[in-house]
């Protein structure tokens, strides 16, 4: 049985430009959220977001994020900005993972599996306005390999010369947990021996907050004090606010990472995937979909739900899924609730749509690694009484032995990621 | 140096970010200075906006040169 382990991680986050600045911030407890700065909101139900901190310099210097150092200008044009943050903290990652291709076998072998939401949402809404306003000749020839949701995974592949399986799920808000999930089945199913996996979202954008808010997803209460406006589990929470970015890990064959010493952060443990089937917006109410991938997720890992004392959870601060998300969870760990600590990164980061089960899946393997829990923030009154720790506003000091990660999408899609320590 | 010259040189060193020595007139776009189909379509359309004409498909099709896209612009503006 081929086993599969994390040797590199990367993140461009609303927390910084890079994973070391994101975590800094997210362990801290800041908020990414403020007034969205990309267009002018004025109008806009909801006028808040969680934006990738833009700036000039190198990201060592204040953690910004620069396109520039990733991808040159004229090549920037060519691409949607969700692309550019997906080939942006894939080079982090597979920088991280010190692992480059010597010949052509080791190319075959490695694929890429790059999961969005929506894809090139800004770029197709300014084309579409170029197109009513000028006609068809003005529409860019770049335009639809540089808004597909699966160029993410071929500019990647392209820049590395990774020739392996080259994917993208498209499901939601599950998007990055089920390239992962999928990544992690090439490498057992002995498709390839490495996988640069994630997902990368940039649908802040006129059409994109127009559209989130009539489903009447976006929180709306918080206009005026954007860092309030994300808490998950909290009374006086009203939706979700709209996050940015790209998040990525390198998963490898286990004798192929001991073979090469790479630095092992842990393994991929276990995978659930199920279907709600019941409603196109809204989780189904009993929590079935949710709890049914958390169970298949543990059996697949093979270990005690004791093991996992962490679970980084979908949360995304909306008032009916937060609720139904921890129900499903204390259901499925019944008498192994004690002792369980669940945070919601979205607090702080937003919700990253497609890229969302990717930050996260980088964040739990971070705090498995750090011994700690990210804080859900803004948590000043739980809306539900529960055992589980919620880890309200401060970070946790916390031995962690494996980590559980939760997706779930519009749809009725549902992702559940496990992590545990390597041991030899 | 024709103006139009130094348009399209302008024009060139944007889009395909080559340096402005190498875009001569007889320079090909694909051969000499890196272009792919798709950029040849984007040069075109930079073109028209620029001069204001307009280049059928099938004309795009012969602009193969620096010097191809100069001879076209400069007979579609007289």
């Amino acid at each position: 049985m081929r086993k599969v382990v994390i040797t590199g991680l990367g993140a461009v986050t609303p927390l910084g430009g890079d994973l070391n600045s994101s975590w800094k911030n997210l362990i801290s407890g800041k908020s990414g959220a403020s007034t969205i700065s990309k267009f002018d909101s004025t109008g806009y139900p909801c006028r808040i977001a969680c934006e990738v901190p833009l700036g000039e310099g190198l990201i060592a210097n204040d953690g910004s994020f620069n396109a520039n150092d990733w991808i040159s200008q004229k090549d920037q044009k060519k691409v949607d900005t969700f692309i550019l943050y997906g080939i942006a903290a894939a080079e982090m990652a597979l920088k991280d993972s010190g692992w480059k291709p010597q010949t052509d076998e080791d190319n075959f072998r490695a694929g890429v599996g790059v999961g969005s939401g929506i894809g090139g949402l800004a770029s197709i809404e300014k084309t579409a306005l170029l197109l009513n306003e000028k006609g068809p000749r003005k529409v860019s020839p770049f335009f639809i390999p540089g808004a597909l949701i699966n160029l993410a995974a071929g500019q990647i592949s392209i820049k590395n010369n990774l020739k392996g399986p080259n994917l993208a799920a498209v499901t939601a808000c599950a998007s990055g947990s089920h390239s992962i999930g999928e990544g992690a089945q090439m490498i057992k199913n002995n498709k390839a021996d490495i996988m640069l996996v994630g997902g990368a979202e940039a649908a802040i954008c006129p059409i994109g907050m127009a559209g989130f808010s009539a489903s009447r997803a976006l929180s709306t209460n918080f206009n005026d004090t954007p860092e309030k406006a994300s808490r998950p589990y909290d009374k006086d929470r009203d939706g979700f606010v709209m996050g940015e970015g790209a998040g990525f890990l390198v998963l490898e064959e286990l004798d192929h990472a001991l073979s090469r010493n790479a630095k092992i952060y842990g393994e991929f443990k276990g995978y659930g995937v199920s279907g709600d089937a019941f409603h196109i917006t809204s989780p189904s109410e009993d929590g079935d979909g949710a709890y049914r991938s958390i169970l298949m997720a543990i059996d697949d890992a093979g270990i005690s739900r004791e093991e996992i004392n962490y679970v980084n959870a979908h949360g995304t601060s909306t008032p009916l899924g937060d609720e139904i998300e921890l129900r499903a969870v204390e259901r499925a760990f019944d008498s192994a609730i004690d002792g369980l600590s669940m945070s919601s990164t979205k607090s702080s980061t937003g919700h990253l749509l497609g890229a969302a089960g990717a930050i996260e899946a980088v964040f739990s393997v971070m705090a498995m690694n750090e011994n700690i829990i990210p804080p859900t923030i803004n948590l000043d009154n739980p809306s539900l009484e529960t055992k589980i720790d919620l880890v309200p506003h401060i970070a946790k000091e916390r031995e962690i032995k494996a980590v559980l990660s939760n997706s779930f999408g519009f749809g009725g899609t549902n992702a559940s990621l496990i992590f545990s320590h390597h041991y030899n | 140096m024709s103006d139009t010259l130094e348009k399209v040189q302008a024009i060139v060193v944007e889009h395909l970010g080559v340096e402005a020595d190498k875009v001569t007139a007889s320079a090909s776009f694909i051969e000499d200075l890196g272009a792919d189909s798709l950029d040849t379509v984007e040069l075109v359309m930079a073109f028209e906006e620029e001069f204001g004409i307009e280049i059928p498909d099938d004309a795009a099709e012969t602009i193969l040169s620096v010097g191809d896209a100069i001879n076209f612009i400069d007979s579609a503006k007289n």
